[in-house]
This record gives structure tokens, C-alpha cells and sequence, in this order.
């Protein structure tokens, strides 16, 4: 890796005048410190979601510009352009420590770093993204002051498209088309980079550092990087006279239905015990009011006896009022997502977990049309579960929800905002 | 077809002597000619192939790989449809035995793999050693049943003198691309057999391409994108056609339409034809206009190319004028003409290196017919009923006629059936390729040499 040098220096930390994109060929022979190892790939993970999420949303490239420009300036900026070049290539290799672990992994890693890039570089000017171009040794010659000579091979989808010149086996490449061409190399650099990585890890890497970097590399890929919701705040602060009213006002999906499954059968298993007990946590409930909430309901089926016995333990616990006391947050949709419910349970994510029909009708009850239900279920057949529950938010509310649903405690948040915007006295 | 993959052993099954019967006229292919053409017939030119497919590693060079040619892939298939894949032989006496035990009726060439295809089992599928292709020709195959939707002579299986011209445009057009824009020089063409061509792109560039940049060029290529579902298959966006098509436009397609496709299709001659174009034609005025005028036309003696000719002036000055209506409309002229004559290559054939595609020299069980070179520099002259067929090799050998003697390459006065095609094969395709083949191994023995003497000095 080459000596970071400074660039000229300007005042502005604006993406567009720190020129330098790096490009990732080699490890920095940097020191970092543990605590910035983790915290500097959050930052970059919240950037590269953003990306996906951008994406799946189907933001056309100007879009994503802006997009990518706004994540880069609000997660990995830093007042000294030094310190944000370290930042960069130190949080892309961690990550790709984390993401080279499975072909799953590796594939998400590689479209949202090359988007990432493209996007990058599409903001910067002609002379930057011509330097880029020579960053990756590619043989190229300079035509004209806005053209470059390359062999064809190095731009097949300019090629595909018939939008160069070739002779000779040569492509005129103009200076707009340049992000093709650099992107391509990009993109196929990082995917060989990433089986190398991986086979790093595999021999090397995970043994030796399994009390050190090891732990941290394997939570990180599942890391939900929003706020956690243990501390509830002006907009959760329910009590239990309108726990009721409030599960059909601004509960979403999942929760509503483990809520009005407990209602039904006055029982839930653990898994959704866990679920909703740690929402309601989130959501204001206090111990208390949890304990006598829990214990109405399921002393119509097992008595009040047994639940102290046997069910009153596990919610004090939640509230770090027993055991090694802590106090457990409550859980983000990757998650809920990632749960398996199986015979007899009701957690997990219904856009998911639920059968198109059993979906459809949840959703009727939500009081969805049918023009957006099939918003919905066009999400959930892409397998976009959290954008789905995002579309049910607007479509419910009637307003859009940029951010997108990642936490149902979130959900209840924003939702619980909504509402209380329009009847700022009535309970809602 | 059923194809089932058989693991094979290379049975040495005795073969009786081959009964030389006269053909019976209907006759044009059986197995018992397909045995004296792969027999000692000296027909089918193995080593011409052999040396082809070697690529120069011929073993008398230190640089030479010697395992090239056994790490090809071919694959036979047989009488009843039975389909052997992943052969490979060592060298071409191993190859010429396996062709004689099997009589394939068909022969296949696939990629050079990492290791031999015939032990691919022994190779993981994970790691360095995995098996996979490292080297394969950029192919190309145009089918005439591809044009079906715009050939009126014709169709299905069927090929005629009226309908082969639209090859010969193509060959035309993708040869000169590819010499001109991709700066391939070494390239060979080959009859089909039937009712197409094949093309081998065997510069090292070229074998060495990815999937990804095959994909490209296939796409570069490829203008027609119809279906049952659309009326207007060529769509030419932008404000002018690419270098490449305005070429192919001025320097082939035009001539033929306005020439020799108006002669042999007559595209305009009646309703059901002019209906067709006019579907192409993104506005209901215009596509009226024309209909009034082609529709009461008064009967006259004018032949039905004449017709065609003067409904074309027509069509051609109409649009002319009232281009300007709509963007759609402002290559309307050159879309009816792509779409009547540019090539419509099959793409997933040149996509993928694992694709196998028929080895030249192959005999056609349908039709009989040998898979021989085309010329691209002279593919006017090219008549796929005139190529040799089966029954008329064996006749040839039967009535005593010059018998080719394959490996004589001195004898400029052979004029037998096949001869022709060899020779063709040889002196166009085969020797400058092998000369420049071997000139890359020596350059790259040399350069390797060169940094290991370089690693020594200390």
C-alpha cells in the first residue's frame, strides 16, 4: 500500500474534493486500534445497507449519486482527510474479513461495495476518475482530452451495448463511459480479492484470532446497526388500559398477531414470549404492568399459580431483574427474520413466515386495498420482507417512510408519531 | 433427441471389411459409407484436424505443452441417438481409433480443460485443481430457421438458392466486424451441413476470452429481437446506427435488399407480404397511405420483383417525408432492412466456453452433405447444393477416381470431391494459423527463459 499521502488541502470534507477513491489491492500496513477495528465497519456496514436499500427501492443512478454522497458525508466522515482515508480502507477490510465467509455473504458484499464505487466515482470529475483509470494499470492510451484507447476486452458491456467505437480489437472509450469501465475492474478484483480472503481466513485468520478479532468478525454480519429501543422514550410510554387500542393503532404485523394470538389462546411459547415480551419492553412497559399483563392472560389457562411458578421468572429476567441481569433489548427484524418458528409458535416475521393466504388476510385486517397488498406481495416474493412491512407502514398510514422498517419498535415509534401529530390529546 | 451420458470404455470392436456397394440415387447417407468415410478411406482429414486443434504443440518445441491436445473435450454421438461426452484422446491415432470403433454421426468439439475431460472425476470441484475450460474458439452459428418470418421460399429444414443468400450477407457482414472491429485474423467458416454456417475464431485471444466477454460480443452483434409478440423486431434507437451497423448498412444490406432479395422474396408482391412491413411501421397514417396505394393497384403486367421494387420507392419516399413524426419513425427504412437481411446469430452458442459445437468435416445424417470450409472472401460462389455428399464420395472411389491422398499436400492437381475443401482448409486457415502459433510459443518460451535467467543473477 502505497504512503497515504495528504491531499491538497482544502477546507471542505466534501466528497467530491477529496479526490482519492481507494481501491482496495492491498492490506494497509496500518495500525488500528480494536475498539475502532468494530466500530469503524459499523459505520461502513450503515453505508453499504443504505446502499442495498437505495437499491431495492429501485432509485435510478442520479438518485443513488445523492444517495451514496449523503451515507458517505453522515457515517465516514472525519475532520482530517487522513484520518478519513484510514477510516475507508481499514472499515472496507474488516468487512471483507467478515463478508468472505460465505458465498451468501460474498455476493451481497460485492454488489454494494461495486455500487458503492460506481456511485463514488460517478461524483467525481474527469481528471480524478482519470487518474482512477490508471490506478488500475490498464493499458490504455489518452485519444483526445475526453477519450481513452483500451483493449475491447477490458469493456464488455459498453461492447454488448454498441456504445464504443472498436478497431482493431481497440475501444474508444469516451470520458462518460469511463465508470464501465473501471467498475468492471473494480468488481473483478474484489471477487478474486474475496476467495483469497476467504482462504486466509479459513487457514490462518479465524484459529489464530479466535479470543481476539474472531468473535467480533462473526457478530459483525449480523450486526443490526440502528438504535436499540431499551430505553423507551417520549413516544413508548404505554400503560395497560391501552395496550389494547394501542396493538390495533401501531402495532406492526408480527407483534399484532402474537398479541392477538395471546389474547385467543391465553398462552404463547417461548419464542413468543421472547418476541413480544421484549417489544412491549420497548414499547413503555413497565415490570409491573408486564408481570400483571402476562399473568391475566395466561392464568385463564394454566391458573395464576403455575404462571408465578413457572412463567414469572422468565419476564423479570427479560427486564434484567434476575440471573446475570442484563438487560436484554429487544429484538430487530434481521432477527425476527432470521428466527424458526415452528409447529404451534406465532413469532417470527409474517411476511416471511406466513403463507401467501394467511399474509393476504392479515393484511385485509390491517385494512390494506388490494391495489397495495399486491405493492406488498411483489416485495415479499422478492424476498424484500422489511420493505414489505415498510410499504404496509405507508400504505396504513398513509405516508411514506424513507428510512424503511428495520426494527418493530421503530415501527411503533414512527407510527405512534403519525398518529399522535393528528389527535395530539386523545389517546391513541 | 434423448441424450444420455455413457461412461465409455474404448472398446476395440472388430470391424468386417467394408462392403463398397454402389448408392442407390436416394440414398445420400448410412452407416455403411460413414464407415469407408472414417475408414481408410482418407476422407476425413484427422490429421489436418489433429494439427488444428493443437495449436502448434506439436512436441518439437520446448515450449510446447503436450498434454494441449489431450485436455480437449469432443463428444460423438452415435447411431439411435446415444451421446458420448467428455472424450478426449492424447494424440490423433488415439483420436482416428476412436472415431473408427464408434462411426459417431456426429462429432462434436468442446473446450480445452483444465485436465482431461476423461479424468475429470479424479479433480475436485473446489480449490485450484478444479475442472474447468481454460481455452475454446469464439463461435458463432447462424441457422436459415431463424429467418423463417421473413423468407417466403422456404422454411423449417428447407434450403434453396433463393434463401441462401441471406448466409452469404451474413457471413459478409460478421466477417468483416470481426476482422475490422475485433482485428481477428484467424478464422474459419464451415458449411453446416444443411441449412447454416459455422464460425471458429481461433486466434489465442479469442480462445482465451471469458463467458462475460463472449456474451459481449454475441451481444454486439445481435440487432434482431423479435418474437411472435412483436410486429417490429428491429428497434434502432439513438439519433445515428453505430459505425458497425451504418457500415454493414451501406457496405451489405442495402444492395441486397434493394438487389437480389426483392428478386428471390419479393416482399411486397402481395397482401399478406406488404401487410407485414407495414405492421413495422409505428403510424397508422402512413401504414393507410400505402395500404391505398398498394391495395387498388392496377393489374398490371409488371412482374412481381418490378412490383416489389416500385412499392419499396414508394414506402422509402413516403417515410422519407414524414419521418419527423415520431422518434420511432425516423429509422423505419433501415429497420425494414435489417430486419429482411442482418444476421441473427444463435447466442447462447457463443456465450458459454463448455458449448460444443460440430467438428468441420463432419458429415450431415439428414442431407449427407460434408461440413466444408466457406470461403468468406469468395461466399457469393458458395452453393450448398452443390457441396459433395456421402454417397457421391463412395461413388467417386468406386468409379476409380483420383483417390485423395490426404497427407500429399504437394499435388496441385488433384481435383477430387473433398480435395478442394482440404486444400482450402490447409492453405487459408491452417498454415498461416499454425505459423503464427508457433511463433507465440517461441516468443513466450523466450520470455519465460528470460526471467528465470534474470531470477538467477544475483
Amino acid at each position: 500500500m502505497e504512503v497515504i499521502r495528504s491531499q491538497k488541502r482544502t477546507a471542505s470534507n466534501d466528497v467530491v474534493s477529496n479526490p482519492k477513491i481507494p481501491l482496495y489491492l492491498t492490506a494497509p500496513p496500518l495500525e488500528v486500534r480494536l475498539e475502532e477495528f468494530e466500530l469503524f465497519a459499523i459505520d461502513r456496514l450503515r453505508v453499504l445497507k443504505g446502499v442495498s436499500d437505495g437499491l431495492a427501492r429501485g432509485k435510478n443512478p442520479k438518485e443513488m449519486d445523492d444517495v451514496v454522497d449523503a451515507l458517505w458525508k453522515e457515517h465516514m466522515r472525519h475532520s482530517d482527510a487522513s484520518e478519513m482515508l484510514n477510516k475507508d480502507i481499514i472499515s472496507h477490510f474488516v468487512i471483507r474479513l467478515v463478508y468472505c465467509r460465505s458465498d451468501e455473504l460474498k455476493k451481497w458484499f460485492l454488489s454494494m461495495e461495486t455500487a458503492l464505487f460506481r456511485h463514488r466515482f460517478r461524483l467525481r470529475n474527469f481528471e480524478a476518475q482519470r487518474a482512477i483509470v490508471g490506478e488500475f494499470g490498464l493499458p490504455y492510451k489518452a485519444v483526445t482530452g475526453a477519450e481513452l484507447e483500451v483493449p475491447f476486452e477490458e469493456v464488455p458491456d459498453l461492447v454488448a451495448g454498441r456504445r464504443v467505437l472498436i478497431q482493431k480489437g481497440h475501444a474508444f472509450v469516451a470520458g462518460s463511459q469511463l465508470v464501465s469501465l473501471v467498475v468492471t475492474q473494480f468488481r473483478s478484483h474484489i471477487s478474486k480479492a474475496l476467495i483469497l480472503t476467504n482462504r486466509k481466513w479459513m487457514t490462518t485468520i479465524r484459529e489464530r484470532e479466535k479470543d481476539r478479532l474472531t468473535p467480533i468478525v462473526e457478530a459483525l454480519s449480523t450486526t443490526y446497526v440502528g438504535p436499540d429501543y431499551s430505553q423507551s422514550s417520549e413516544y413508548a410510554d404505554i400503560s395497560l388500559k391501552d395496550i389494547d387500542q394501542v396493538s390495533k393503532s401501531s402495532f406492526p404485523l408480527c407483534m399484532r398477531h402474537l398479541f392477538e394470538k395471546l389474547r385467543e389462546d391465553h398462552h404463547l411459547k417461548h419464542g413468543g414470549r421472547m418476541q413480544l415480551g421484549l417489544f412491549l419492553k420497548g414499547v413503555g412497559l413497565k415490570l409491573d404492568d408486564a408481570l400483571a399483563f402476562w399473568r391475566a392472560e395466561f392464568s385463564k389457562k394454566v391458573g395464576s399459580e403455575r404462571f408465578d411458578k413457572e412463567y414469572a421468572y422468565g419476564i423479570r429476567h427479560n427486564y434484567g431483574k434476575e440471573g446475570k441481569r442484563t438487560d436484554y433489548t429487544p429484538y430487530a427484524c434481521q432477527k425476527i427474520i432470521s428466527s424458526a418458528p415452528g409447529a404451534g409458535d406465532h413469532h417470527g416475521c409474517p411476511y416471511r413466515h406466513f403463507s401467501e393466504d394467511n399474509l393476504r388476510a392479515a393484511l385485509g385486517r390491517m385494512g390494506l386495498s388490494s391495489r397495495g397488498m399486491e405493492d406488498v406481495m411483489d416485495k415479499v416474493r422478492n424476498k424484500h420482507f422489511q420493505l414489505a412491512c415498510t410499504l404496509t407502514f405507508e400504505a396504513v398510514y398513509g405516508t411514506s417512510c424513507d428510512v424503511g422498517i428495520n426494527h418493530p419498535n421503530q415501527y411503533f415509534e414512527e407510527s405512534q408519531k403519525i398518529l399522535k401529530s393528528k389527535t395530539p390529546a386523545a389517546p391513541v | 433427441m434423448t441424450r444420455e451420458e455413457i461412461e465409455s470404455r474404448e472398446d476395440e470392436s472388430m470391424m468386417d471389411a467394408p462392403q463398397i456397394n454402389k448408392p442407390k440415387p436416394e440414398e445420400f447417407f448410412n452407416v455403411n459409407y460413414l464407415r469407408i468415410y472414417y475408414g481408410k478411406s482418407n476422407l476425413f482429414p484427422y490429421s489436418d484436424i489433429h494439427k488444428w486443434l493443437s495449436y502448434g504443440h506439436d512436441g518439437k518445441h520446448p515450449g510446447c505443452d503436450e498434454y494441449y491436445f489431450g485436455r480437449r473435450e469432443f463428444s460423438f454421438t452415435l447411431e439411435n441417438d446415444v451421446y458420448l461426452r467428455y472424450k478426449s484422446f492424447k494424440n490423433a491415432s488415439s483420436m482416428e481409433d476412436a472415431i473408427r470403433s464408434h462411426f459417431p454421426y456426429k462429432i462434436d468439439i468442446g473446450a480445452v480443460y483444465s485436465v482431461d475431460p476423461d479424468k475429470r472425476h479424479a479433480y475436485s470441484q473446489t480449490g485450484s485443481n478444479v475442472f474447468t475450460p481454460v481455452e475454446r474458439e469464439l463461435v458463432f452459428d447462424i441457422d436459415i430457421t431463424d429467418y423463417d418470418d421473413v423468407r417466403y421460399c422456404c422454411s423449417g429444414a428447407d434450403v434453396c438458392s433463393k434463401c441462401w443468400p441471406l448466409m452469404t450477407v451474413a457471413i459478409k457482414v460478421i466477417h468483416t466486424s470481426l476482422t475490422e472491429d475485433f482485428g481477428f485474423k484467424h478464422i474459419l467458416w464451415v458449411f453446416s451441413g444443411r441449412r447454416g454456417v459455422h464460425c471458429w475464431v481461433c486466434d489465442p485471444k479469442a480462445r482465451r476470452m471469458t463467458n462475460e466477454q463472449r456474451s459481449a460480443v454475441a451481444e454486439y452483434f445481435r440487432v434482431y429481437k423479435g418474437n411472435e409478440n412483436n410486429a417490429r423486431k428491429v428497434a434502432l434507437m439513438g439519433y445515428s446506427l453505430h459505425p458497425f451497423l451504418a457500415r454493414s448498412y451501406v457496405d451489405y444490406l442495402k444492395g441486397f435488399f434493394e438487389g437480389e432479395l426483392q428478386a428471390t422474396q419479393s416482399i411486397f408482391s402481395t397482401k399478406d407480404k406488404y401487410e407485414k412491413i407495414l405492421a413495422m411501421i409505428s403510424d397508422e397514417d402512413i401504414q393507410s397511405e400505402l395500404r391505398g396505394k398498394w391495395e387498388n393497384s392496377a393489374r398490371s403486367s409488371l412482374s412481381e420483383e418490378a412490383i416489389s421494387l416500385v412499392r419499396w420507392e414508394q414506402l422509402k419516399n413516403t417515410l422519407q417525408s414524414k419521418k419527423h413524426k415520431a422518434p420511432t419513425l425516423r429509422m423505419c427504412v433501415e429497420e425494414i432492412v435489417f430486419t429482411f437481411t442482418y444476421p441473427r446469430i444463435d447466442l447462447e452458442v457463443s456465450k458459454q466456453m463448455n458449448h460444443l459445437l460440430k467438428a468441420p468435416f463432419c458429415v450431415h445424417p439428414k442431407t449427407g452433405r460434408v461440413c466444408v470450409p466457406i470461403d468468406p472472401n469468395n461466399c457469393d460462389e458458395f452453393d450448398p447444393l452443390a457441396v459433395p455428399t456421402l454417397s457421391q464420395l463412395i461413388e467417386e472411389i468406386n468409379s476409380g477416381g483420383s483417390r485423395m491422398d490426404v497427407d500429399d499436400d504437394s499435388d496441385d492437381s488433384d481435383t477430387s470431391l473433398l480435395g478442394k475443401s482440404v486444400k482450402f482448409f490447409r492453405s487459408s486457415f491452417l498454415e498461416p494459423l499454425l505459423k503464427s502459433c508457433k511463433e507465440e510459443i517461441e516468443s513466450s518460451y523466450k520470455t519465460k527463459i528470460g526471467k528465470s535467467k534474470d531470477s538467477l543473477s544475483w
